[in-house]
């Protein structure tokens, strides 16, 4: 089995989550929507799950909207708002492609820009504040972690500004929940975007907390489910799951950020010895299962091809965008080169991970390295 | 608890169930099926045997089949698709009075935007004629949208004649099939459908994903209404749920095995049922018997209200009308749409049994029901 160090990617659903689905998956427990008794079992679940999810990450259970994942999650709320309301529509220039590539769908009519960022991938405040003044806003989405850097955005900060601007704010926060404390209320968010296989639940579910009064429009039309908000016959295992994983993920966060944290400093510390390396965000508060990093000269992905035959799953930056060798926008946005992004790796560690195959990593790397860059460069 | 409310939805097959598992339990299932990596590879390969499996089903090619989170969203991701490609302006499209909520939902959205929808009734059977549709058509129609099985009575629509017609006139044909497969034989290399619709759990696969069909040559092109990453050749971004997809392809594998023997039992069973009921006073049979769907028998009992009915029935899982509009507690709109008045829609019971149900069940069945219909009717005023 190969070591898995792409945790960002998703992760393996945790056995006592599979535990909880799987009643779920073999007992006539029917359509959550049906009136008699079988429908009645998967509606108190359905309803018991949404209790949970709504704990971890500080809401309402009545925010929570079920979704299919965090790229639903993230339509919905650019779509489902931008439908309703007129304005610009800005987002982080780092943002996951759901959000980005929903954004710029909305169409001609609208304007869409990008929220610029620093070299270390936090907005750029000065001249968000000045980008606000500009003219109306509908909605600004900032994502409270980085999915490639681990970069944690100070979505806060950006709360009462966009309020004043009278916009609404969506915070992607796929990344964050399970990893770090995560507050809608605190953080003063109108919607967030969460997604259960990112926290050793199953693939498949996710949800949208949506602030009572925040109107959407529905991107799925048909049936009375979740409010009229998103339409189809609730997916009752995998939301009994995702709300297992996320009480899971709510008495064992810490736990799980500080055994990643020690493996991601050792990790660390033992790239730093590389020549030339270098680690993207490093200056500022990250998620501590993640580390980006490049080294100079090299195909990014052509090292993880390397890596992969050596038995060490690694990504150079979101699975989606993976195979399309493009560079990484997250990267280019941070004033990076072209040629240094595309060295990029990203490692996201995960509870199973450890220091045997932290080392190992780093062995092969310098295996790789030392066969001369010629191997890999430009492969 | 005698569960005759399949067309809502069906348990998991074992071997479906067992299938899933691989991918949640399995240290080497959990790969990302869009990662560059030996697990990504993994997952990815189960992804495309499934889909492999599922066009099978179909007689279709596995590129034209894209994964959605299940009908609802393959019902609007073919409408909206369809339609915004076509651009909304002077657009016109076809559908009926009774065709599934996520269709009708979708298509009153798209009148918000401009679009022009024609709206068919049904004959009082039910039916749909193959006339009534082209004769529906304009030189600006862009689609028709048809269910293939009403999933409230059951009745058949003339895909197989229609689909011809509408492809010489150049019009985009989508059907919701989601009653149909398993229950009838799909074959999409004979019959020019451009897009259709599937629902795993209506054929022992789980819930929460689904298929579209969308027909390569010709190429029917749409608008996609998920964005971010490109997954699904553009078409619906978001990380597949492999284990999900794998139930999904094992469900329509044992579908396409099944059919030629679990059609004609459900039938047999939906007969069994109609003989032992149908011969009460005032009661009536909704949709078509000619020609229907196997696995849906609607009946309406006059004299007696539904909630009445249905709450002397606690040992009997069936459905009013849809489970989708369940929660309304209206009388169901297909029952209205056949112009039945509001008394007997209210009072009707959909029977839908499914590849496990017995004929012993069905016995049971229908004595619970002709106790209940009786008591209700000697406790209801003479002239009520």
């Amino acid at each position: 089995m190969p070591a898995y160090l792409d945790h960002n990617a998703t992760t393996r659903v945790d056995p006592r989550v599979l535990e909880a689905m799987l009643p779920y998956l073999s007992g006539p427990y029917g359509n959550a929507s049906s009136l008699h008794r079988f429908g009645r079992a998967a509606r108190d679940a359905v309803e018991r799950a949404r209790v949970q999810v709504a704990s971890l990450v500080g809401a309402q259970p009545g925010e929570v909207v079920w979704t299919s994942g965090g790229t639903e999650s993230n339509n919905l709320a650019i779509k489902g708002v931008a439908a309703l309301h007129p304005g610009r529509v800005l987002y982080g220039a780092t943002e996951h492609p759901a959000v980005m590539e929903a954004a710029e769908a909305l169409g001609d009519q609208r304007t869409v820009e990008a929220v610029a960022v620093d070299g270390q991938g936090l907005v750029d405040w000065p001249a968000f504040a000045r980008q606000l003044e500009r003219g109306p806003v509908a909605l600004v989405a900032l994502m409270r972690a980085n999915n490639e850097t681990g970069v944690i955005q100070d979505v806060a900060r950006a709360a009462p500004m966009v309020r004043a601007a009278g916009a609404r704010l969506h915070v992607d926060a796929v990344q964050a929940a399970g990893k770090m404390a995560l507050d809608f209320e605190a953080l003063g968010a109108d919607l967030m975007s969460l997604s259960s296989h990112k926290l050793y639940g199953p693939k498949g579910i996710g949800a949208l907390v949506r602030r009572a009064g925040i109107d959407l429009w529905p991107l799925h039309h048909g049936g009375p489910q979740e409010k009229g908000l998103r339409g189809g016959t609730e997916n009752v295992a995998a939301i009994v799951g995702f709300g297992e994983a996320a009480e899971l993920a709510e008495r064992e966060w810490q736990a799980r950020a500080g055994h990643v944290g020690v493996l991601r400093e050792r990790l660390e510390a033992a790239l730093r010895e590389l020549p030339g390396v270098v680690i993207f965000g490093a200056q500022v508060e990250r998620l501590p299962n993640t580390v980006q990093f490049a080294l100079p000269g090299y195909d990014g992905e052509a090292l993880l091809m390397q890596l992969d035959r050596k038995g060490f799953a690694v990504s150079s930056g979101s699975a989606c965008a993976s195979g399309k060798g493009e560079p990484s926008h997250v990267l280019l946005a941070m004033g990076l080169s072209r040629e240094t992004a595309r060295g990029a790796i990203r490692v996201s560690l995960g509870v199973a991970s450890t220091a045997e195959e932290v080392d190992g990593f780093v062995d092969a790397l310098r295996v790789l390295g030392s066969a001369g860059r010629g191997a890999v460069a430009g492969a | 608890m005698i569960n005759l409310d399949h067309a809502a939805t069906t348990p998991l097959d074992p071997l479906v169930r067992a299938a899933m598992l691989d991918w949640l339990d399995d240290a080497g299932g959990y790969g990302n099926p869009a990662s560059d990596h030996a697990l990504g590879r993994r997952a990815r390969a189960a992804v495309e045997c499934a889909r492999a499996q599922v066009a099978t089903l179909l007689a279709a090619q596995p590129e034209e089949i894209i994964w959605t989170s299940g009908a609802t969203e393959s019902n609007n991701l073919a409408i909206k698709g369809a339609l915004e490609f076509r651009g909304l302006e002077r657009a016109h499209l076809v559908t009926t009075r009774i065709e599934h909520k996520a269709v009708i939902d979708t298509c009153r959205y798209l009148e918000t935007r401009g679009v022009r929808v024609s709206w068919l009734d049904p004959a009082s059977d039910g039916r749909i004629g193959v006339e009534q549709v082209l004769a529906a058509l304009r030189p600006d129609t862009v689609l028709v949208s048809l269910m293939w099985v009403n999933n409230e009575i059951g009745t058949v629509n003339p895909i197989r004649e229609l689909a011809p017609l509408l492809r010489e006139r150049g019009v985009l044909l989508h059907v919701d099939a989601v009653q149909a497969a398993g229950k009838l034989p799909i074959d999409l290399a004979g019959v020019p459908v451009d897009l259709l619709s599937l629902s795993a759990h209506k054929f022992h696969g789980p819930k929460g994903v689904g298929a579209l069909f969308v027909r390569k040559r010709p190429r029917a092109r749409l608008a996609p209404q998920m964005h971010g990453g490109g997954h699904e050749q553009g078409m619906r971004s978001g990380t597949l749920a492999t284990h999900q997809i794998v139930g999904m392809g094992q469900a329509a594998a044992l579908a396409a095995q099944r059919l030629e023997v679990d059609a004609p039992r459900m039938k047999a069973l939906c007969a069994r049922l109609y003989a032992q009921l149908g011969g009460l006073p005032d009661v009536w049979r909704n949709g078509a018997a000619d020609g229907a769907a196997p696995h849906i028998l609607n009946l309406s009992f006059g004299g007696i209200e539904g909630e009445s009915l249905r709450a002397r029935l606690p040992g009997l899982a069936v459905s009013s009308g849809s489970a989708c509009s369940s929660a309304t507690r209206e009388p169901s709109y297909v029952l209205r749409a056949l112009g039945r008045e509001d008394r007997l829609a209210g009072a009707s019971l959909r029977f839908s049994p499914g590849r496990t149900t017995t004929e012993a069940e069905i016995d049971q069945a229908t004595r619970e029901v002709r106790a209940a219909v009786e008591l209700l009717r000697g406790l209801a005023p003479a002239d009520a």
